[in-house]
């Protein structure tokens, strides 16, 4: 395979195959162990997805599928009789208390893009944006903090609200919250990508900044927004230690959120902490649960992404 | 008849708008306003809530005592500040050479049009938007139970906080990568070089600081999780520094959550001055992360 | 640029101009020809200049623009051509940098007294930048966005086909109207927006490079629509296409750029503005030659 002989006019020809030499091993073997790496990412899901649906369908076999989905009662930590896993009551905690979230998150979430997008100056958004980033940071056990010893007692007591110690309006309220700068930070990603000619267009017709900001700026960037919106959505369904926390042990099947409520994640920590023999179907109903918020949260993703494709205004 | 000529054609050509045109225009801009001060207002009110709470609590007994069932005035968070630093740099010697890696074989190797480039692509994009507690229920079946079986120990808190931060990683590398101009690793390759030696001697040292302040960044999200670890039962009370990777642990987030589901208001205060000491840290991180960015970060 | 000015029969500065007849109030009126020889002032330049960041841009601006005309503003790239229309709607307003000096009268009005609402000017003025931008909403949202903005009152649909029509566009969109402004060709859509600035009845139309991003057929018929419209509109326009300028407008104005008095400075200046017609067949300043020759720039 080597080319040693001198060519016709006279200097030697040079080598340029491929060579099998310790230098290109090396070199092969590095790439495998990169890639390696990275299939780690795609091993963590097959992982998750294994060690959700093991105990998910040995659960299925002690409690019926129908049952648990369509079932109003959730007791799974009951003794005897009054067992059952009925999961529509936590299913229905977990979007209520996300909707009491995105109440706040929302409005705020969108009216803050919008301020800093379409109003600040640049000095202005560079001294206030940094806000939403700290509040980013701020660990959620804090938030639940916040939640029992302040939102609770100070707030909504101080407005004179009957609720109990673990309710569903703190935890919701501060759950909000948190998902806020999400939706903020993202929202005005999309503002900002909204060409300036558009802006200027209009403007130069006679419109207000206001007109512009909602009539032309916002409608252009809905597709983003929107994706902000489901994004903060999907944060907020799987948040476990705020209504770990603040929310209460309990499920209720209410629409009061002075009630005490347990969102499906908050319902996992506190269910892995209890006393519970791995062979029963309490243990199981943790997979089970584990499942469906996985799935909900993998759905709002897919429905994220998608919606920002296909809705995307083309500019240009 | 179009009314705006009748309107406008007047002696006074250029008039102001209608008061109800301006008021409105004045009340959005304040209530957007508003909206952005609701962040700011609610962040003061969280560290004025906690600092009041839990300030007097704070001392130099505080952290070097364990935490006490029995005392509020004892109680101290030396086995949870350990097992928390000790938790941060296992996952960091996890996450640096995994994340940085998977984002080099993106980068610099993987063809990215092929099945297998977006297959892991699209994971790791789903993969940050799984809940936290997932990760935790991922933890329990394979590292604490499962194949690796190694209990509720400091390994498996650290590796299972490192795959929920793993995202985090690889997607500012990968931009940090990225920043990193072609023109730079086509030199080096002229002269000669291998792909892995200009990967190793040109691009990864030009994206340090953007990995740097990455990595800072994951290590202060993962050090702040609390659901993950409580569902692969790490200790919320632990009255011992563990010593080995495979010893038993205890956590910030974890003894901060002990004290305030503590009835009495005296261990509450505790907690309150656990999260002082818990966000002091996050602040040292994070100003550190800034500083690494200022500093070094290089406009290509 | 003195010498010039006395020569012309022009309004007295500050007056306000009345249209032979009472206050004018029908559409069709308004571009009422004046007895021949009389030309209305619609706006009056007074020493105008703009700076972005302290950095001088373009000054000392001085001359009038008359109604129902084509004004020309030309000049190589950098001398303030398009900084100087922006000033004639308050789009400076909008980029925090800028300052502007001096006064810009119109219908006797200085535009940039403290008194004057930015908004409320450019409802009178209307302004086609160089690339067009329409709105990512149908042609007939987009027509219908000024007036809607406005608040005028009225049968939409009819405001939208006028405005159409004087574009010179209906007959192409009337069957999709509903259509994305997006689906249109480049000339097209810079068409549109002619027809969207119409749409509010505005008296003065600035145009900005309106043509240097479109093919040469797209350009020939937004010159042709430029002519139709100067019987209704008084139309400013930026361009650095001179067969245009000569062309299609009445007066021209030279831009250069110069050096300053205290030789620090290069800022932009109008060193000669004049009848199209001189301006291009016997120019009185040599630089205005070098241009319009093509010796330079």
């Amino acid at each position: 395979m080597e080319a040693t002989s001198a060519g016709a006019m006279g200097a030697p020809r040079p080598d340029l195959y491929r060579k099998r030499t310790r230098r290109s091993t090396g070199e092969a073997a590095i790439r495998y162990a990169l890639l390696a790496a990275a299939l780690i990412s795609i091993l963590t899901t097959t992982g998750i997805v294994i060690s959700l649906l093991e105990e998910t369908v040995k659960f299925f076999g002690h409690v019926g599928i129908g049952d648990y989905l369509f079932g109003t009662k959730w007791t799974p930590l009951s003794g005897g009789r009054s067992q059952s896993f009925g999961v529509v009551p936590l299913v229905f905690d977990t979007l209520y208390l996300t909707g009491i979230g995105l109440l706040v998150a929302v409005p705020f979430g969108v009216g803050s893009a919008i301020y800093l997008s379409e109003y600040a100056s640049p000095r202005v958004r560079k001294t206030l944006k940094p806000i939403l980033e700290v509040l980013s940071g701020v660990p959620t056990i804090v938030f639940g903090y916040f939640a029992l010893t302040f939102v609770t007692p100070t707030i909504l007591k101080g407005l004179g609200l009957e609720v109990g110690s673990f309710n569903a309006l703190s935890a919701g309220l501060v759950l909000g919250v948190l998902v806020l700068p999400t939706i903020a930070t993202v929202a005005d990603d999309a503002l900002g990508a909204v060409p300036g000619s558009l802006r200027e267009g209009a403007f130069g017709l006679g419109a207000s900044r206001m007109q512009v900001s909602l009539r032309v700026v916002f409608p252009a960037a809905l597709s983003g927004v929107v994706a902000a919106l489901v994004l903060g959505a999907s944060r907020a369904i799987g948040e476990t230690v705020i209504i770990l926390v603040a929310g209460g042990q309990t499920t209720n099947l209410t629409l009061d959120p002075a009630q005490a409520m347990q969102n499906m994640a908050a319902f996992i920590a506190a269910a892995s902490r209890a006393d519970i023999p791995t062979s029963g179907p309490e243990y199981g109903a943790i997979f089970a649960v584990g499942t469906t918020l996985f799935l909900m949260t993998l759905l709002l993703n897919a429905i994220s992404i998608r919606f920002v494709r296909k809705y995307r205004q083309v500019y240009e | 008849m179009n009314t705006v000529a009748e309107a406008s054609l007047s002696r006074k050509v250029v008039e102001r708008a209608s008061t109800g045109q301006r008021t409105r225009d004045l009340m959005f801009r304040l209530a957007l306003l508003a909206s952005l001060s609701m962040g700011f207002v609610v962040l003061a009110a969280l560290v004025i809530d906690v600092v009041s709470d839990g300030a007097s609590k704070l001392s130099l007994d505080f952290l070097t005592s364990f935490p006490s069932r029995i005392s509020p005035e004892n109680t101290g968070v030396e086995s949870a500040l350990i097992g928390t630093v000790y938790l941060m740099i296992l996952c960091a010697l996890f996450i640096v050479p995994v994340g940085v890696a998977t984002a080099v074989y993106l980068e610099e190797y993987a063809n990215r049009e092929s099945r297998l480039s977006r297959l892991i692509e699209v994971n790791i994009q789903n993969l940050a938007a799984v809940p936290s507690v997932v990760y935790g229920i991922l933890g329990l079946a394979f590292i604490v139970r499962g194949p690796l079986g190694l209990g509720p120990v400091l390994l498996a808190g650290a590796l299972t906080l490192g795959l929920l931060v793993l995202p985090v990683v690889i997607i500012v590398s990968r931009e940090a990568i990225r920043a990193v101009p072609s023109s730079i690793r086509e030199g080096s390759l002229a002269l000669g070089a291998t792909q892995w030696q200009t990967i190793w001697k040109h691009v990864l040292p030009g994206a340090l600081p953007g990995v740097a302040t990455g990595v800072i960044l994951a290590l202060s999200r993962a050090i702040g999780e609390t659901a993950p670890l409580l569902v692969i039962g790490a200790a919320t009370f632990a009255r011992f520094n563990p010593e080995g990777i495979t010893d038993r642990f205890t956590a910030m987030p974890l003894a901060i959550f002990e004290f305030i589901s503590d009835a009495d208001t005296d261990f509450r205060a505790a907690g309150a001055a656990a999260i002082l000491v818990l966000l002091a840290l996050l602040v040292v991180m994070n100003a550190g992360a800034i500083f690494l960015r200022n500093r070094y970060e290089r406009k290509w | 640029m003195s010498e010039e000015r006395a020569e012309r029969a022009t309004e007295p500065e500050g007056a306000t101009p009345e249209v032979v007849g009472a206050p004018v109030i029908q559409t069709e009126a308004k571009g009422q020809r004046p007895e021949a020889g009389r030309r209305n002032t619609i706006y009056e330049l007074d020493d105008v200049g703009v700076s972005y960041g302290g950095v001088p841009a373009v000054r000392e601006v001085d001359f009038p623009i008359y109604e129902n005309e084509i004004t020309a503003l030309i000049g190589p790239s950098g001398c303030g051509k398009s900084t100087l229309i922006r000033c004639l709607n308050r789009m400076n307003d909008l980029i925090p940098t800028a300052e502007v000096t001096g006064k810009v009268v119109y219908h006797g009005q200085n535009l940039y007294d403290d008194s004057i609402d930015p908004v409320q000017v450019r409802k009178r003025i209307g302004m086609v930048f160089q690339k067009p931008n329409p709105f990512p909403k149908s042609i007939y949202d987009n027509i219908a966005f000024g007036p809607r903005v406005l608040g005028t009152k009225g049968d939409m649909d009819e405001i939208v086909e006028n405005a159409l029509r004087r574009g010179a566009l209906w007959d192409e969109v009337k069957d999709r109207l509903k259509a994305n402004a997006f689906g249109m060709s480049g000339g097209q859509q810079q068409r549109l927006c002619i027809a969207r600035a119409l749409a509010t009845n505005p008296d003065v139309v600035l145009m900005d490079e309106p043509c240097s991003a479109l093919d040469p057929i797209s350009t020939g018929r937004i010159e042709d629509l430029m002519f139709e419209l100067k019987e209704d509109y008084s139309i400013v326009i930026v361009t650095h296409n001179m067969q245009q300028a000569a062309r299609v407008s009445n007066m021209t104005a030279f831009f250069t750029v110069e050096l300053d008095a205290d030789e620090k400075h290069r800022t932009g200046r109008v060193i000669e503005y004049d009848d199209t017609e001189k301006v291009f067949t016997n120019p009185s300043d040599e630089r205005t030659e070098a241009y319009v020759t093509g010796k330079v720039g």
